[in-house]
Order: C-alpha cells, then structure tokens, then sequence
C-alpha cells in the first residue's frame, strides 16, 4: 500500500502543475457533447433520446484523448524504469497511476456530465442516474485503458493503435451506462443496468491493471 | 555476493555475450568495458532484474533474484541512462520522490546534504526543468551520497554529461561505498579514479 500512496501524490502533484493537461480533456468533452444538437438540429424529443449516448461517447473520446499519458512520460525519462526496480509492487504502480488518471479525467467528466444533460433537457430525475453512472462506469476507463496504454508503450503512431484496441473494450460499458439512462427516461427502474455496470467494473479491476503489469514487464525488456 | 553463471543475452537475433560468469564480493568493484552496441546496457539491465536473460542465472547472496524479488531490490541502487528526474517537480522533489519509491524515509535536511555534496544545493527549489543534461544527471547521483544506501550500485555510464568537478565527487562517493563494503557495477567510456583492492574488469564484445 505504501507505493500506491507515493506515486498517487506524485501524479496529482505534477497535474497540479500542468493544468492545461486536465483542462484540454474535459474542455475536450464539453465541446464534442455540445457539437452534436448543432448537427442533428434543435428537436428537444430527439435530443432527450440521443444524450446518455451523446455524452458517454464523448466520455470515452475524451478517455482515449487522455490515456497516451498515462505512462508515456514516466517511460520516456526513465522512471518507470525506476519503478520497476524499486522494492514496491509493480501493481501498486499500476493501480496508484490508475486511480491518478481517473481522479484528474475520469471524475471530473463525470461531474459536468449533468450540465451537459440539462443543455439536452434531460429531466432532472435522469440527471442522478446519468452522474451515477459516469461514476461507476469511469473507472472502468482508466483500468482498461491502463492495460491498453501499457501494451502501446514505445510503440510508433502509439496513439491511434491505443484508440483502435481500447474502444472496442469499453463497449460493455457504454451500452450499460447510457441503457441506464435510457431506462429511466422510459420509466423502468435503471438498477439492473447499473448493477451489470458494477460487475463489469469488477472484471475490469481485476484484468486491467493485471495486463497492464505483464504489458509494462514486455516493454522495458 | 553478486554472481552470474553462464550469463548469455541476444538483442534483435544477435548474441551479445554468452557463458558469462561474474563473481562480486562485499567491497568489490567491476567495471564492464566495451564498444558502442557490445551489450554494456544490456547486460546491467540483466543484473538489475529489468531484462530477462536468454540463459543462465543471476544470484545475490546466493539466491536467484528472480525469487528474491523486493528482497533484492532493496539492496540495489540502479541508475540507467535516463536520469528519472521529472520536469514538473523540483530538484528536491524529484529526489525525495527516488527515497521514497525505494522504500527510505529520508529528512529534507539529509536530502538537501546530499545536493551539496553533488555540488547543486542551490538548486534544490527550482524546477527540473531549468536544468542543464549535467545537472540532471548530478539530480540523480545525488542518491548516491543519502545516508543508509543501498549494497549494490549498478551505475550506467554515471559519468556521462558530467564535468570534471562532478566526476571528482561521484568518484569519491563510489569509493566511499566501497570502503563501507558495499558493491559496485559500473560501465564508463571515461577512466573513473577508484582505487579497489580486488578491482575486477570485463571486456564485452571481444
């Protein structure tokens, strides 16, 4: 556990420093949600439908925008090497740079989610559940894409490879996490949607960062 | 205390080194000598457990280090080529991070002690990012001179982008840990002045 302190508290630190990073993904976020009523056109019916959608396909957009960072940097200057011969385990790390990414992209998407909701004319009863779950279903993102940053490490055009190999991961969770809404916009209780959310975050703290030790292991042979 | 047997590693199908033995006691320094691509690196990534050698083993104190695992770590100071420091954090920062990560809990004042030894203390506040290559490298040699270190240095060309001042520190500081028994694995294309009893030299590539 002492590992996952230090290196959570170095992360944030230095995203403290480099504000920009985190305030590109979200302002990311906020605009490819807000492109989509100037395209499809101002039917506020059609609008309610498509926004859990709209706003977890921006979610995962903004995810992937975020994710080459992950462990680039560390990789490049030689402290991921350090990590990996410190007396600290491997999955500590991977856990500790997880939790980083989603408390600094993750949460943060996930809280202005609902002002997007309101700019669809989500009724505010769908606003809870669309923040639930963006809540439970964020963290699914960083995990997953944890291992699928590892995996892409020092590989060239790294970016686009990682986007190609982590979208289709995060369908499970797209199709719970907006069906929830969905749900409750149709009057049926979003629960069961959740839940299976829930267990799909299970799954995924349980592989993720497991990949993306065996992953980070290969790159620095 | 550091063995190898029958060391052997290939990189991009070509046979570095083979039949590697090396035998390192307490107090031992091995420098490791060789062209440009004769597998310097390669084999100091093999002793520090980062690359898995194509055969043979790696012991410390007479277990492989695969099995001894944080065991091993915690008595092993590796620095590689890149010198880990971190734009973002400052000079302190960066280096009260490196205690950390390898498991010491140093004062700032032993931190700020072993900058002056490296000859930075004045930079201890300011940003990594407004030093020079030198000073970075001095950022991570500056682990060399905290207090409690490791047994076993593996140092990767340690002197690189450094001036004659600061290899005049470093090699005292690898000359201070010999004297206190530890051990140390060095690749340097510059002569380092350690005087070693017992000093022993490996010519890789020939």
């Amino acid at each position: 556990m002492h590992g996952f302190g230090i290196i959570l508290q170095r992360d944030l630190r230095i995203a403290l420093r480099r504000k920009g990073d985190v305030l590109n993904v979200l302002v990311f976020f906020v605009v490819v949600a807000s492109l989509f009523p100037l395209g499809v056109g101002p039917e506020p019916n059609q609008l309610r439908a498509m926004a859990a959608g709209v706003v977890w396909i921006a979610a995962l957009l903004a995810a992937v925008l975020s994710l080459p960072r992950l462990f680039a940097a560390d990789y490049a200057d030689g402290t991921l090497e350090q990590m990996l011969v410190a007396p600290q385990s491997l999955l500590m790390v991977v856990l500790a740079k997880s939790a980083a990414h989603w408390l600094l992209t993750g949460l943060p998407l996930a809280l202005v989610a609902p002002l997007i909701g309101l700019q669809y004319d989500l009724p505010i009863e769908t606003l809870g559940v669309l923040l639930a779950s963006l809540l439970i279903g964020t963290p699914v993102l960083s995990l997953l894409g944890a291992a699928c940053a590892a995996l892409t490490l020092g590989v060239r055009g790294g970016g686009a490879l990682l986007g190609l190999l982590v979208l289709p991961l995060y369908v499970p969770a797209l199709v719970f996490g907006a069906g929830a809404v969905g749900a409750t916009l149709i009057g049926i209780n979003p629960s069961a949607h959740l839940s299976l959310l829930g267990a799909f975050l299970a799954v995924s703290s349980l592989v993720g960062p497991w990949a993306a030790c065996a992953a980070l292991r290969v790159a620095l042979d | 205390m550091l063995e190898t047997r029958e060391l052997a590693c290939e990189r991009g199908g070509r046979r570095l080194f083979s039949a590697l033995n090396i035998a390192l006691d307490a107090g031992g320094l091995l420098r490791v000598r060789g062209a440009n691509g004769s597998g310097k690196t390669t084999l100091m990534r093999c002793l520090a457990g980062l690359t898995r050698p194509d055969a043979g083993a790696v012991r410390w104190r007479g277990s492989d280090i695969g099995s001894l695992g944080d065991a091993y770590r915690r008595d092993l100071l590796f620095l590689g080529h890149s010198p880990a420091v971190k734009d973002d954090l400052t000079v302190l920062e960066n280096l009260e991070f490196s205690c950390r990560l390898s498991g010491a809990e140093i004062a700032v004042e032993q931190i700020r002690h072993a900058l002056e030894q490296l000859g930075i203390a004045k930079l201890a506040d300011l940003p990594a990012g407004y030093l020079s290559q030198g000073q970075r490298r001095r950022t991570a040699l500056a682990r060399l001179a905290l207090p409690r270190p490791a047994r076993l240095w593996l140092l990767d060309e340690p002197l690189a982008a450094l001036d004659d001042e600061a290899i005049g520190r470093v090699s005292s500081l690898c000359a201070a840990h010999l004297a206190a028994g530890g051990s140390l694995v060095l690749t340097s294309h510059q002569e380092i002045a350690v005087a070693a009893p017992g000093a022993q030299s490996i010519e890789l590539g020939s």
